[in-house]
């Protein structure tokens, strides 16, 4: 975790070693103001066909993103995801709403917002013909970077995401968690403090998913980016993020850590099988007056209920199983996924 | 001025492109050389007879010039829809770069390869036995790199808009066969009933082919020649409103 003195000054690459990130201020941390800071975000589109009547893409989202974090953005398909994301990269202008990204108004100084922040589109960011090096280069020049320094930087981020030696390639040449890596290296080529990443491993085999989250976790460690990400894949948000922002039907409906978020929603679910009935409703009993309990249902010798947290409760239940004489021969603890959070707080599955 | 600044910097990714597809490059030099070798001939006898004023190649390669500006701008928007299709126009709009740079540089990439073309052209007509003003060629080539700017502002444009090649083809096509057919390129309007000379006095390719042979003949002073100068340059100016409108529609 670190912050630049500096609001806005970049961070410095050194030749040899990798990246020397500008020394840490954590009084700074504290009273900075967020990376992003989005409220009351709206997004109609006209509908096709259908005279004068407007789909409500995104319906008012309040949002506020801190320096140094790794903020996942989840939902299911056509939630809004897109829709937020590519307002706050100026691709798309609200209908409603304002925010401030990397200190620079979206709606008064779009131009400003793009050149504090990279992108990377699930679409992809180079033609198939191109080289590697030429669409580094012209990328970067478009922020004023000129060539040579260019060409430095560009080979510098491609050794950073294991991808060195493909700068005279084409890009079409490339496998696709390839070419996804590439399409970071140009969202990064002006290092920004800000990066955006739309659906980062969708189309990817398991291995390149692997594999990239770990190069999006290197990027926010070892350059200290604010990495902002789409997602629908609950494994993607949970491993990867601090914190997650849910969102359904254009609304942010929950937000925490990832753990947090499973905690709150659903807690764990412990299951215990006993020898005997007797045993079991003994148990139940027991278990019910763990901190946070609910009431523990019991068939025949299996009783399963919910605590907030099951690794601290589980010593507890069975330290006092075994003072009350019971021997439990099986014990379970189930932590809830993302997709149970997200089944309690839509009543749907995220899968669907 | 990031505007040029940007332009050139467009530009220069995407000639770099289109020099990397050599088979490409050699097709499009070859057409124009195609329609002189195997279309040429038909016309000597067809200018001896018909309503054409000057020699057959006089008024023929006017004609081809003109052709090659339209149709070369034309068929652009295919090429803006695949890129947009791998991203790059989208990269490319949300980084600072000028909104208007990211299609005229891809524009000024299409007039560069028409021009070459219509210079293979005009070289390849001299030897057939094209005599003309220097003068006259050189404002031939203008004239063709003002239509090329135009088409090419054009068919980028309605490419960036439907973003489907399916809508393009039929729109470029229904844009361009009135076009040709009202134009007096291939057969002189004055063979036509009058109900068609009428029709194709609106369609400003017609003036536009009609100055660049009064050039070609060496009447630099016929008002048609401003005329068509003027009419090239409207266009120019219309197509880069509707390519940076268009563009500016995507982050609406």
């Amino acid at each position: 975790m670190r912050l630049q003195s500096h609001p806005f000054e970049p961070i410095r690459c050194v030749p040899g070693g990798f990246f020397v990130v500008p020394h840490n201020d954590n009084e700074a941390q504290v009273t900075a103001p967020p990376i992003i800071e989005a409220r009351g975000l709206k997004r109609n589109f006209k509908a096709r066909g259908a005279k004068g009547k407007t789909i409500e893409a995104v319906r008012g989202i309040d949002l506020s993103v801190r320096e140094g974090e790794i903020v996942g953005f989840l939902g299911p398909n056509g939630a809004g995801k897109t829709t937020t994301l590519k307002m706050l990269c100026t691709l798309l202008t609200p209908t409603d709403g304002s925010a401030t990204v990397v200190g620079a108004d979206l709606r008064r100084d779009p131009v400003e917002v793009r050149r504090r922040i990279g992108y990377v589109s699930q679409a992809g960011s180079t033609s198939p013909e191109a080289k590697v090096g030429e669409e580094i280069v012209s990328h970067a020049r478009l922020y004023g970077i000129d060539k040579k320094v260019a060409i430095e930087r560009g080979k510098e981020l491609l050794t950073a995401l294991d991808l060195a030696d493909i700068w005279d390639r084409t890009c079409g040449s490339l496998s696709g968690g390839q070419r996804r890596r590439l399409d970071i290296v140009m969202g990064l080529i002006h290092r920004p403090r800000l990066v955006f990443l739309d659906e980062p491993s969708t189309g990817l085999d398991p291995q390149s998913r692997a594999n990239l989250w770990n190069h999006i976790r290197k990027l926010r460690d070892e350059l200290g980016t604010t990495v902002f990400l789409t997602t629908h894949y609950m494994d993607e948000a949970d491993s990867l993020s601090d914190r997650i922002l849910i969102i359904d039907h254009g609304v942010i409906v929950a937000e925490g850590t990832p753990a947090e978020l499973k905690k709150r929603v659903s807690g764990d679910t412990i299951t215990l099988t006993l020898r005997t009935e007797a045993d079991a409703a003994g148990s139940s009993a027991i278990a019910a007056r763990l901190p946070g309990a609910d009431a523990p249902v019991a068939e025949a010798n299996v009783v399963r209920f919910h605590v907030p947290d099951g690794a601290t409760a589980l010593p507890v239940l069975l330290g006092d199983l075994t003072k009350a004489g019971i021997d439990a021969i099986g014990v379970d603890v189930n932590r809830p996924t993302l997709d149970d959070v997200f089944l309690t707080l839509t009543g749907r599955s995220l899968r669907d | 001025m990031t505007f040029i600044r940007d332009t050139w910097i467009i530009f220069a990714r995407a000639m770099g492109l289109s020099l990397r597809q050599p088979l490409w490059v050699l097709i499009g030099l070859l057409q124009p050389i195609l329609y002189l070798t195997l279309f040429g001939p038909l016309l000597q006898t067809v200018a001896a007879t018909s309503g054409f004023q000057g020699d057959a190649w006089q008024v023929f390669v006017p004609g081809l010039l003109v052709q090659l500006g339209i149709f070369g701008g034309l068929f652009v928007g295919f090429g803006i829809i695949a890129e947009w299709r791998s991203g790059v126009i989208e990269r490319q709009l949300v980084s600072p770069a000028s909104r208007a740079a990211i299609i005229a540089g891809r524009t000024l990439r299409d007039v560069v390869v028409i021009v070459v073309q219509a210079s293979v052209l005009v070289g390849a007509a001299y030897f057939m036995g094209l005599r003309v003003p220097v003068g006259a060629l050189l404002i031939g080539l203008v004239l063709v790199a003002l239509l090329g700017a135009a088409f090419s502002f054009i068919s980028n444009a309605i490419g960036i808009a439907t973003k489907s090649e399916d809508a393009l083809a039929p729109m470029v096509n229904t844009l361009a066969l009135p076009i040709l057919l009202l134009s007096g390129i291939l057969l002189p309007m004055t063979l036509a009933p009058a109900w068609l000379q009428v029709l194709s006095n609106f369609n400003p390719f017609k003036h536009i082919v009609e100055a660049l042979r009064a050039v070609f003949r060496g009447d630099f002073g016929d008002p048609i020649v401003g005329i068509g100068l003027v009419l090239a340059v409207v266009l120019v100016v219309l197509g880069a409103w509707m390519g940076s409108r268009v563009l500016a529609a995507q982050t609406k």
